[in-house]
């Protein structure tokens, strides 16, 4: 009986937490190492892209709602995360045309890449607020719980609640389509097939007849779609607030570069790396232990090895680690 | 040119002069509140409630010889000490004679270092509740009608023990209202024999509060309390102990009461209990009254206290026949306790018109105002708890 409190107790606390918030990681950190794979650069911009996309969804999920649209047990957004998708694409897009194909025109150093995306950081920042303001603002709707922590207790009798939330269920298994469409697109379709061929090789595919504009107009697109996706789940589950999504980008880079930065499967484990250090670093173990220790071995403190104040440090802690140990990544990606 | 310049600045100077003469029977307050921030839910009703006394007194036309008082808004943020001594110090510039704010603790300490102490302005505020403030060196400067938090951790340490809580785990924003309120609730509580469990810190405005919830679940206890702000931190770190079903009965001190709690919450909360500066009688019930009539909600915390703050500087003024903070200051105990006739809501302007006449006044208010030690508010509390999705008060401490 204790085993199983123990299990639940880490289930509830560690693991769920970690597996939502890690998938929302790597569908971000998807967006930031499919840029640097084909536009080689890092976009400062990602966190406040995921911002405006979830921005449009949470504008439109408000008219549905309005107009008495929704999904009946899901959250509304999802039906309103299309509209969300587009809008950031038309945005990308835009800025791709006005700002980033000047510097291409160039040929621009990436360094100089870096520090315009950091200008289209600010702008976005501020279109944002600008448009929603800078408070929180909620917009999920539907059930609440796939199963609630009162109703856990009173089905199963054990002293631990397990509280499995619709925002992570969704998480994950969006998360988990979205990958398998993404590596099937980058895999067997030709756009995919000349998107990775412009990647490893910008001249060799410019011989071979890629469109170069293309390739980066498909880029960016893809990555509107996962930046909202990123967003609106993150939103869904925890809630929506610009400067949150602005400080989204450090753990979302450690993720792309702990993996491998341009390395897609890299992106995924960096990103569930880094949320199930951060959670499991910060997490007060007492609770599990106390279960699982005989009686007089119990712990007295909260055996939790850091502060949850320092959560992002956990993220550049391990980033450190990886860039001195194992500079390109765990997965082979391109030296940073 | 230079001659329509000169016109230009003569003309200028002289209705400078007029200007100034004709105000010279008004008195400036400043109403200096966090309208944006952590308690903004609170804000609106508090700047409303000490413009009423204000529009009370100028209706009454006793203030020193049928002065008008115009209230002056500007924004604290509530946590932002660069905001509000720089909004302090354009409050100077236009020439108020008293400031009722600050709101929250920090920045209402900034406010009197940086402000009001090197300039001699007089200072009310009506919702600085952090104990700190007590000891501060104010020269004589420095006034609350709320009480401090030392008082607070006293009553809450009573509520828990009369529900029959023995253990709490204890969370606090991490500034000084948060710091010094949960140290009170900490040593009040043990020092009646309750345990707390843990007192972690919590920062305001993160979007997932599941890891420090994480902590507190670990550490356990009947109740958790929380000792932040409802409209922050404090309703994100409710709304995930109740997701992950770590508690699902809170403590909630006076920074957590508020409509928009329940409201934001939904159904898991009612059971919570809490408490918060308040009284009741009769002079809460005319204010809540007056509120009404003016269109604003006067149960609305700390709307009582401002209220009264802005009563307890136009009334020293009129005791000291002055408008000058160095001559009224001094006055301000001395209205607002016994001895004399007692003073409710709605009756300034007898008030005004028994100084006149030189006769003593003990200033009751909507809060049973009754200032001790270093110019703070004894206080009484409200007991509240949760029933049906709002806070109803449970009895007065």
């Amino acid at each position: 009986m204790d085993l199983l409190n123990a299990l639940v107790a880490l289930t509830n606390y560690v693991m769920i937490p970690a597996v939502a918030y890690g998938s929302q990681l790597a569908l971000g950190a998807l967006g930031v190492t499919m840029i640097y794979a084909v536009l080689r650069f890092s976009n400062f911009a990602h966190g406040d892209t995921m911002a405006f996309g979830t921005m449009v969804t949470i504008l439109v999920t408000w008219w549905m709602q309005s107009m008495g649209i929704n999904l009946g047990p899901l959250p509304t957004a999802l039906l309103a995360l299309p509209f969300g998708i587009l809008g950031c694409m038309a945005l990308l897009l835009f800025t791709d045309r006005v700002v980033y194909r000047f510097y291409r025109e160039q040929k621009a150093k990436p360094v100089i890449f870096v520090m315009v995306s950091l200008g289209v950081m600010f702008m976005m920042n501020g279109l944002v607020r600008f448009i929603i303001g800078p408070g929180d603002q909620r917009f999920s709707d539907g059930e609440r719980f796939i199963v609630s922590a009162r109703d856990f207790k009173a089905m199963t009798g054990l002293r631990e609640g397990l509280a499995f939330k619709t925002s992570q269920g969704i998480t994950i298994i969006t998360a988990v389509v979205v990958v398998a469409a993404l590596f099937w697109f980058l895999n067997r379709t030709r756009t995919g097939k000349s998107m990775r061929a412009y990647s490893d090789n910008e001249d060799l595919a410019l011989l071979s007849g890629i469109n170069p504009e293309r390739v980066v107009m498909y880029t960016w697109m893809i990555v509107a779609g996962l930046a909202t996706i990123a967003g609106v789940l993150y939103g869904l589950d925890k809630s929506f607030k610009p400067f949150t999504y602005f400080q989204l980008l450090l753990p979302i880079f450690a993720a792309a570069i702990v993996g491998g930065l341009g390395n897609p499967i890299g992106a995924i484990a960096g990103g569930f790396v880094i949320a199930f250090s951060e959670v499991s670093i910060t997490y007060a173990w007492k609770k599990i232990l106390r279960y699982l220790m005989p009686e007089n071995l119990e712990p007295d403190g909260l055996v939790q090895l850091l502060s949850t104040d320092y959560k992002f440090a956990v993220s550049f802690v391990i980033l450190l680690i990886v860039l001195l140990f194992k500079p390109t990544g765990l997965f082979k990606g391109k030296s940073v | 040119m230079k001659k329509l310049l000169m016109a230009t600045a003569a003309v200028a100077l002289t209705a400078g002069t007029a200007f100034a003469g004709g105000h010279a029977k008004e008195v400036k307050l400043g109403i200096l509140f966090g309208f944006t921030g952590p308690i903004e839910s609170l804000a609106p009703s508090m700047g409303a409630g000490a413009e009423l006394a204000m529009a009370e007194v100028t209706k009454s036309g006793m203030l020193l010889d049928t002065a008008t008082v115009t209230p002056m808004r500007a924004d604290t943020g509530c946590i932002d000490n660069g905001l509000s001594t720089a909004n302090a110090e354009k409050m100077l510039a236009d020439g108020v004679s008293g400031i009722i704010g600050g709101d929250c603790s920090g920045v209402t300490g900034a406010i009197l270092q940086n402000v009001a102490i090197p300039n001699g302005m007089v200072m009310i505020s009506p919702s600085a509740t952090s104990p700190g403030l007590s000891t501060m060196e104010d020269n004589g400067l420095f006034f609350r009608t709320a009480p401090s938090d030392a008082r607070e951790g006293q009553v809450m340490a009573e509520v828990l023990t009369d529900r029959g809580v023995k253990s709490i785990a204890l969370t606090y924003t991490n500034n000084d209202y948060g710091k010094g309120l949960a140290d009170a609730i900490k040593t009040s509580f043990e020092a009646v024999g309750g345990e707390v469990t843990i007192s972690a810190a919590h920062e305001d405005g993160k979007g997932d509060y599941s890891a420090e919830v994480g902590a507190l679940a670990s550490a356990g206890g009947d109740i958790l309390v929380v000792a932040g702000y409802l409209d922050q931190g404090g309703l994100g770190i409710i709304q995930s102990s109740l997701d992950s079903g770590a508690f699902d009965k809170f403590g909630l001190p006076g920074g957590m009461i508020g409509d928009s709690l329940p409201a934001n919450v939904g159904a898991d909360l009612n059971g919570s209990f809490g408490q918060i500066a308040g009284s009741g009688g009769q002079g809460a019930e005319a204010y809540f009254a007056m509120a009404e009539e003016a269109g604003f909600d006067g149960s609305s915390p700390y709307s009582p206290e401002s209220y009264d703050a802005a009563a307890l500087v136009m009334l020293a003024m009129q005791a000291a026949n002055s408008k000058d903070p160095a001559d009224y200051g001094a006055k301000i105990m001395d209205v607002a306790n016994a001895p004399g006739e007692k003073i409710y809501p709605g009756e300034l302007g007898k008030a005004l018109e028994l100084l006149k006449a030189g006769t003593d006044i003990d200033y009751v208010g909507a809060s049973a105002v009754e200032l001790i030690g270093p110019g703070e508010s004894a206080g009484s509390y409200r007991e509240i708890e949760v029933t049906d999705g709002a806070n109803k008060t449970v009895q007065f401490r």
